[in-house]
């Protein structure tokens, strides 16, 4: 909760007093939804927040992602370190609503996850570096921790917490105003992990791709569209690739705001899960 | 339908990004904007108070519209020349990028021609930045 106000206390601070905020709208990505830097279901190689190599940025936010049969949502905060370290903590709710009825749990049974994340910047600059062919690259991890860990092992996970490592490249063609992000995570977690870690079906970790392309409508606005391939452990709930299409949009380098329309497969037994996703953004 | 989709598109390729900022009386608008919101802006302000600013103007006029491929030639000193010793980071960098961006909304320059400007430019970072 202190990682949250770290970011609205930092607004009030006085400009002049450090400067903050350097960096051009919008490179700093939105918030994900494991709390990391990136579009809304995928990390990008770009550090969070407005600092320079010189500066420190941070954020908050807050998503909700609304199905018709469940939901789910997510808030957190990130603070970016000088441009190259990315520290972020992020709380998932998934609340089950009528699924919680089909699954045994009683209507509305809620399943909590926490979420550390670290990130950090090894080569190349998405924005800076126009003339060379080499994106911006990044490592990262994930520690989770699922809050319900007799649920999930019920339901055939092998395990109630997961570390995801991911390397992301971020690519910025300014000059045909398209942003490109390729993600490969290892990782056995089961619906991000809100399902747990690995499963009867497989346990194992496993490399996944992520993908990113968003089109630069003006430099507070961007159209893009994301894929992300997931596991599939657990013979009770079949789990399927997910895809959005978002429009994130930062009026000022204090807010931003993302809207996206979400095909989740199936998630907890319910076919062809499509998702209003909105994210709300504060920070510098 | 067809052929007023190749018209469109082969006048959008027609029309350069040279052409998108209005030629060279373009390009003098948006350097003239650009300079008054750099000295608006305190990040800025102090490189270029006491400088030649009509001097500065003449040579980014003439470095955009090569950058721009227009019938130009680059008269200035190099970057890493005209910026060495100034101190500039990365955070004064992005400020001039800021102004130039509010000076060709102003003048009404499409987002892909302004970007296609952009990403000429980002590259000489190098010469600047930390120099």
């Amino acid at each position: 909760m202190l990682l949250l106000l770290l970011p609205l206390l930092a607004l009030c601070l006085p400009s002049y007093a450090i400067e903050t905020s350097g960096k051009l709208l919008l490179t700093g990505g939105v918030s994900s939804l494991e709390g990391s830097a990136g579009g809304g279901i995928t990390p990008w190689a770009l550090i969070g927040g407005y600092g320079t190599r010189d500066q420190i940025g941070a954020n908050a936010y807050y998503t909700n992602i609304e199905v018709s049969e469940y939901a789910l949502e997510s808030y957190g905060a990130l603070v970016g370190l000088y441009d190259r370290v990315e520290l972020s903590a992020a709380r998932q709710t998934f609340d089950t609503q009528n699924v919680g009825t089909k699954l045994g749990l009683g209507k509305g049974f809620k399943i909590k996850q926490d979420i550390l994340g670290v990130k950090v910047k090894v080569l190349g600059d998405a924005v800076l570096e126009q003339a060379s062919w080499l994106p911006q690259i990044a490592v990262g991890a994930q520690h989770k921790w699922n809050h319900e860990g007799n649920l999930v092992r019920a339901l055939g996970a092998r395990n109630d917490t997961g570390i995801d490592y991911y390397v992301s490249a971020t690519k910025i063609f300014l000059g045909q105003s398209l942003l490109a992000n390729a993600t490969l995570r290892r990782t056995n977690a089961n619906q991000l992990g809100i399902l747990g870690f690995g499963g009867d079906a497989n346990q194992k970790h496993k490399m996944y791709l992520e993908a990113s392309l968003a089109y630069l409508l003006h430099r507070d606005l961007a159209l893009g569209a994301e894929y992300r391939s997931k596991p599939d452990n657990l013979k009770v709930a079949e789990e399927e690739d997910w895809y959005d299409v978002f429009l994130a949009w930062a009026p000022t380098k204090n807010i931003s705001l993302t809207l996206a329309y979400a095909m989740l497969g199936q998630v907890a037994i319910q076919d062809n899960q499509s998702a209003v996703y909105t994210s709300l953004q504060l920070g510098f | 339908m067809m052929k007023l989709f190749v018209l469109f598109f082969s006048l959008s390729a027609l029309a350069g990004p040279f052409e998108d900022f209005g030629g060279k009386e373009g390009l003098v608008k948006v350097v003239d904007d650009t300079m008054i919101n750099l000295l608006a802006d305190s990040k800025t302000k102090p490189f270029f108070e006491k400088a030649d600013q009509t001097r500065i103007k003449e040579k980014l006029v003439e470095q955009f519209c090569v950058e721009l491929n227009g019938p130009c030639t680059y008269t200035g000193q190099t970057m890493k020349r005209s910026h060495k010793g100034h101190d500039i980071n990365s955070g004064h960098f992005y400020a001039l990028v800021e102004s130039l961006q509010k000076a060709m909304d102003k003048n009404r320059i499409p987002q892909r021609a302004q970007n296609k400007l952009l990403s000429k430019l980002a590259p000489m970072h190098k010469d600047i930045i930390n120099k």
